[in-house]
Order: C-alpha cells, then sequence, then structure tokens
C-alpha cells in the first residue's frame, strides 16, 4: 500500500517539473510581448503568468484548509486536519509568493515597491490570515483541541475572504488609481494559452507538494504512537 | 423564552462582576482618553485644518479598534482563569447562550468606552461627531467587531500567547467592518446624502448578520472538549 | 425481575482520546437509579475523564452515554437539568456574592422559587451570615462549602463528584459529609470519585476501580470492610508485569 502511494507521488513530481519547465518557457519566452511601453516593463510583466497562478494555489489552498476544516469538525478523524494543516502550510508559501511577485512585478512597472490594488490587497489579508492560522495552531498543546480551534478559524477566515474582497473593491474604486491605465493591461489570445497553461502547471505542483506534506504528517504521527505505545 | 432569560442572566452577571471590579471605570476613562491623546502625539500637530477631517474617521475607528481588543480579551479571560466556564457550561442552555451573552456584554462594554472616546476626540480634534448617523454606524461596527471577536476570544483565552494571538485573528477578519465603518463615518462628516452613506450601513449590517449565523453555527465546537 | 426502568447512567464501550493521549479505553459501567457508586483508581486512571463525559462536558471519542436510557449527545442540553457537578473548580464568581451567584445559577437553571430555595441551600451549609459578602472575601473551606451549595442548588437527580474531599477544611468535610448522606438517604443517583478508600466506602451502594482508562474491578459494597477493599485495591492497580517502563 504504502510502496503503490510512493510511486504515485514520485511521478507526479516528474510531472510536475516538466510542466514547470514548459511553463518558465512559455512565460519568459514563448508567449508574445505585452502592448507596455517600457521594455523593463514588457519583461516585468511576464511575471503575470506566475503571480496569477500563484494567486490562484493560495485561494485554493485556503478552500482546501476550510474543507479539511469542516470535515475535522463533523467527524473528529485526524486526516481532515492533516489535509487542513498541510493545505495552509503550502498556502502560506504561495501566497507570500503572490506578494513578492507583485513586488518583483511593480518597481519596474510603476517604480514602486507596492501598489494597493484589490488583488495585493486581499492577497496581503489572505496571508495575514494564513499566519494566524498557524500561529494559532502554534499556540494551542492538545492535539484535539488544536484541530478543533484551527476547524472553526479556517471557517471563519473562510467567510471574511469574500467579504473582504467585496469590501476592499468598494474601497479601491473610491481612491484615483495612481497608476495610471490597468496593470498589464487585457490579455491577448495568444498568452491566454501560457496563462492557463501555467495555472495548470501550478495546480499540479500544488498537489504535488501536498502529497509530500501529507506523507510527512502521517509519518509524525505513526512516531507519535509508537512513542505512546512504548511509553505506556 | 428561558433561552434569552439566560442569555440576559449572562450579561447581567457580567454587567455585575464588571461594576464590582472597583477600578474599572477610571481605567475605561483613562484608557480612552491616553488612545486619543496617543493620537494627538502621533500627529505631532501637522495635521490641522481640513486634514484633521481627512485623518478623522480612520483615527477614531484605531481608537474604537483597541477598546475593542481591550474589552475582547476581558470577557473569555475572566471564566477560564477561574475555571468558572464549566459552570456555564452546565447549565441546561444551549452553549450558544453564552456566545449571545458574552458578545451583548462585551457590545456594551466597548460602548461605554466609545463614548468616552467621543466627546474627548471631538475635543480635541475639533471635528463634530455628534451625529444620529454616526451613533448607528458605532453600533453596528461595533456589533460586527464583538460577533467576530466573542468566538476568536474564546479560543485565544484558552492558549499561551492569548493577549498577542486574539489581534492576529482579529483583524484580518474584521478588516472589512473597519473599511465600511471608515467609509460610513467619513460621509457623515463630509456632509454626504444618506443614500451614498446608506450603502456602508448595509454592508455593515450584512457582515453582522453573516458572522453572527457563523459564530452561532460554530461556537460549540469551541467550547466542547 | 421483569423489565427494569433502564438505568440512570450507562457507559457502554467508551473510549476518549486527547490525541494519541488515550484517557478512556473501553469502559462500560452502568449506575441504576438511586444507586451511590463510588469510583476508585489512581491518579491519571481517568475518572476526572469519566465524570466530565458523564456531565456532557466532554465528548466521547466512540462509545455512548445513555442517561434514562436516551442517548446524552442528544438530550445533552435538558439532561443537565437534572445533573450537580462537584469537582475541583469551585465554579464561582470571586467578584459575586453567594446571593448573586446563587441567584445567576437559580436563573440558569429555571429554578420556580429562587429565593427560598437559596434561603435553604445557604442555611444548610451554614453560609447564610455571609452572603452578601463577595466570594473572594471567603476563606478555602467557605468557598467549598458555597460551591457544595451551588451544586444542589438545582436539586439534581444525578449528582456527580470527583474527589470532593480534596483540601477541604474540617468543616467543609463535615457538611459535604452530611450532604452525601442526605443524596443517599433519598435515593439520588450519585457517582463519587475519590482515591481514599474510607471515605469513598462510607455510603456507597456499589464500588468500582479504574485503572489506565479501564475499569479492573466493580463489585457490591455488601460484605466489604476497609481491610478487603485494600487488597481489592491493590491487586486491580498492580502493573502487568510484563508492560516495559519507558523513560
Amino acid at each position: 500500500m504504502k510502496r503503490r502511494k510512493d510511486t504515485w507521488l514520485l511521478i507526479l513530481t516528474a510531472f510536475s517539473a516538466v510542466m514547470m519547465m514548459v511553463a518558465l518557457y512559455l512565460a519568459l519566452a514563448g508567449a508574445p510581448d505585452a502592448d507596455l511601453k517600457s521594455e523593463t516593463g514588457r519583461y516585468a510583466q511576464r511575471i503575470i503568468y506566475f503571480h496569477i497562478a500563484t494567486a490562484w494555489v493560495g485561494f485554493l489552498a485556503f478552500f482546501v484548509t476550510f474543507v479539511g476544516g469542516v470535515g475535522y469538525l463533523r467527524t473528529q478523524e485526524r486526516k481532515w486536519d492533516i489535509l487542513a494543516l498541510s493545505s495552509a502550510e503550502i498556502g502560506t508559501v504561495f501566497m507570500l509568493g503572490v506578494l513578492v511577485s507583485g513586488s518583483i512585478w511593480a518597481k519596474p512597472a510603476w517604480g514602486v515597491w507596492w501598489v494597493w490594488d484589490e488583488r495585493l490587497t486581499i492577497s496581503l489579508i489572505q496571508f495575514l490570515i494564513y499566519v494566524g492560522y498557524l500561529m494559532l495552531r502554534a499556540a494551542v498543546e492538545d492535539p484535539a483541541r488544536r484541530a478543533r480551534f484551527a476547524a472553526v478559524y479556517g471557517v471563519v477566515a473562510f467567510i471574511s475572504v469574500p467579504i473582504n474582497f467585496i469590501a476592499i473593491r468598494l474601497w479601491r474604486t473610491q481612491h484615483p488609481l495612481i497608476f495610471g491605465s490597468e496593470e498589464g493591461g487585457g490579455l491577448g489570445p495568444n498568452m491566454m494559452f501560457a496563462f492557463l497553461f501555467t495555472l495548470l502547471t501550478f495546480t499540479v505542483w500544488y498537489i504535488t507538494l501536498m502529497g509530500y506534506r501529507i506523507r510527512l504528517e502521517r509519518l509524525r504521527d505513526g512516531v507519535e504512537q509508537l512513542k505512546q505505545t512504548i511509553m505506556g | 423564552m428561558g433561552y434569552l432569560r439566560k442569555v440576559f442572566a449572562i450579561v447581567w452577571k457580567d454587567i455585575v462582576a464588571e461594576l464590582r471590579t472597583k477600578e474599572m471605570f477610571s481605567a475605561m476613562f483613562v484608557f480612552a482618553v491616553l488612545v486619543i491623546v496617543v493620537f494627538v502625539f502621533a500627529f505631532d500637530l501637522r495635521v490641522t485644518g481640513e486634514r484633521v477631517q481627512q485623518v478623522a474617521p480612520g483615527a477614531l475607528w484605531v481608537a474604537f479598534a483597541f477598546a475593542g481588543v481591550l474589552g475582547l480579551n476581558r470577557a473569555f479571560v475572566m471564566e477560564k482563569d477561574r475555571g468558572c466556564l464549566e459552570g456555564l457550561l452546565l447549565a441546561p442552555v444551549d452553549h450558544t447562550a453564552i456566545y449571545f451573552g458574552k458578545m451583548i456584554s462585551t457590545v456594551l462594554f466597548m460602548l461605554v468606552v466609545e463614548a468616552i472616546m467621543v466627546p474627548v476626540f471631538t475635543a480635541f480634534f475639533g471635528v463634530n461627531l455628534f451625529d444620529l448617523r454616526l451613533m448607528l454606524t458605532i453600533l453596528l461596527g461595533t456589533v460586527g467587531f464583538a460577533a467576530v471577536g466573542t468566538i476568536l476570544s474564546a479560543m485565544t483565552a484558552q492558549t499561551r500567547a492569548r493577549e498577542v494571538l486574539l489581534p492576529i485573528l482579529l483583524l484580518p477578519v474584521v478588516a472589512p467592518v473597519l473599511i465600511f465603518a471608515v467609509k460610513a463615518t467619513a460621509g457623515i462628516l463630509d456632509g454626504q446624502s444618506m443614500g451614498e452613506i446608506a450603502l456602508w450601513l448595509r454592508l455593515l449590517v450584512a457582515f453582522d448578520v453573516i458572522f453572527v449565523a457563523t459564530a452561532f453555527m460554530t461556537f460549540d465546537y469551541v467550547v466542547k472538549e | 425481575m421483569t423489565a427494569d426502568p433502564a438505568p440512570a447512567i450507562q457507559v457502554q464501550g467508551l473510549i476518549k482520546a486527547f490525541g494519541h493521549q488515550v484517557a478512556l479505553r473501553g469502559v462500560d459501567l452502568s449506575v441504576d437509579n438511586g444507586e451511590f457508586l463510588t469510583l476508585f483508581g489512581p491518579n491519571g486512571a481517568g475518572k476526572t475523564t469519566l465524570i466530565r463525559v458523564v456531565a456532557s462536558l466532554a465528548r466521547p471519542t466512540s462509545g455512548t452515554v445513555q442517561v434514562q436510557g436516551e442517548d446524552l449527545s442528544k438530550v445533552a442540553t435538558s439532561v443537565r437539568a437534572h445533573i450537580g457537578l462537584i469537582s475541583h473548580n469551585p465554579l464561582l464568581y470571586g467578584d459575586l456574592t453567594p446571593d448573586e451567584n446563587l441567584g445567576f445559577f437559580a436563573r440558569m437553571y429555571d429554578l420556580p422559587d429562587p429565593g427560598s430555595r437559596i434561603d435553604t441551600v445557604l442555611e444548610q451549609v451554614g453560609l447564610t451570615a455571609r452572603r452578601r459578602d463577595p466570594v473572594r472575601t471567603f476563606s478555602r473551606g467557605m468557598v467549598q462549602r458555597l460551591a457544595i451549595a451551588r451544586a444542589i442548588l438545582h436539586d439534581p437527580v444525578i449528582m456527580l463528584l470527583d474527589e470532593p474531599y480534596t483540601g477541604l477544611d474540617l468543616q467543609a468535610a463535615d457538611m459535604l459529609r452530611s450532604v452525601l448522606q442526605e443524596l443517599a438517604a433519598s435515593n439520588r443517583t450519585v457517582i463519587l470519585t475519590t482515591h481514599n478508600l474510607e471515605q469513598g466506602l462510607e455510603m456507597c451502594d456499589r464500588a468500582a476501580i479504574l485503572n489506565r482508562g479501564k475499569l479492573a474491578w466493580q463489585g457490591p459494597r455488601a460484605g466489604l470492610d476497609l481491610v478487603a477493599m485494600k487488597e481489592i485495591y491493590r491487586d486491580a492497580t498492580r502493573r502487568p508485569p510484563d508492560v516495559k517502563r519507558g523513560t
């Protein structure tokens, strides 16, 4: 049983790696140039493929954490908690990636390190929610209680995400757009393929990482159980 | 209705216990004044005239957020430290009554502190805050804050890093309250029509309803081992 | 004997785990109406956990708990009106007076005539004179007497006591003993946990021993004296020889 699962994970990793290389090529070279004035701006724009794909995974991961939380509250089974925890950890990293890639884009494109556009702002909030989730987990010692509290916070925070998005969107429309036209412009049809492919690549990558993280957590559980049995 | 009577019993018990803490009122008053004074220093007397009007809404709501975190920290820490929460859990009433009781007493506490802050703010910044629509905004915002804060503080009160953890968990979730409330407050101070401000008030109501409902559904999982 | 009424409390296959630590490993226990059961066991045996599950403060990981034939998880809210608990925590508000404390609980338990009930109960524990002083001014013994008052305030049919004698001064201990005698006489269902064999054996109808999450022994009180009980206890709590002690 374990053997088979490991093989599956290895195949997924290899597949992930291949897709990533293709995506890199498409994003950095394959896709056509954006319709922007500055040359640095045009190069910087290419980060949009990774930027949005990362954000997509960041939010998808939180949805999975939400599902894991609900699953745990209903069944009290550890596997749901493992799902929630793993997704939260991976999501945190991806969300950080959104913020960093947003910065990398903003500097050459607009000359500043950060813009308060709606998507970056919601990503910042999401990142903070993730961090809060992990800190809450770290602060509770009893594993059953930790899982319960994390699940409840996962539910409450998940519901806040769309509300936050609406709030930030409304907040944003009140402010003059400081940085000229819409960031990056629209995506032409040739860009669309690179965009969707990158999206898919990152999703596969997320699943691969989840595979490893869940396996790690299960191994940890196994060690804990052995400890308990020996020390009786 | 037995349920409502028990909710109010909890609120009343909290009020009596708070009043018994002799330093409570003077502490709240001093706290309220100090927070506003901090803003005076932060603005370094460079914020005058029209700019006061621009920053006032934000500053006011930051001050209220301080009051909120203070209020939330006492609601459950009190019960957990002396192990009284079990007494409430043993009572023949749905555990959500505990949530509502605690939420209402937190709202009342916050309103008292806010009621002190408003005239102090008016006096120090020369911005007239005595407006009925503003009172409504403050009420709705406070309810939203308390609705989320009560269930989160029920969790953090049982952890090690309780005072630090609560704001970290609370603020990202409660950000819309701040956004909507500041928008409404700014609108009121700018003299906008009721129609424009109504949007923000309606959003606040929606937030309050959604989160009270969410807390209602998940509270039992927080208190039941 | 035909169709006995459902036992007051019936626990079947109760398992309670806290993460990887298993506090109760499958307990089967049944307490009849009006029965006084004393549960003995060393520290860490799971006595407090068992009491808390029966009091509906903790959910079983698996297994069932039935009160008067009904599944506890389904009727918990209404059943709690008939359960009283005395544990390590006095469950009292220090800033409030006994009048206010008991008044609060009277409201939480929907008592029909709170005033006179509070008077009666305060009389019983001998705290009538101090009824308007905040509890934080009380001595430890007085706090515990008031805790007893709180527990019997709503006249529960089922009384759970988790090591109630711990830290009681003489006056409070006497008070507790007389309350227990009254409970036993008035046909209430009682579960008492303790590791004091003498005190536990005094008033019970039946005794049981919990060790490391499992029921190691149970039997009727009749014919048991302290010496015999000590022997049984020693046997039941001896660690099985083949389990290694980890460091």
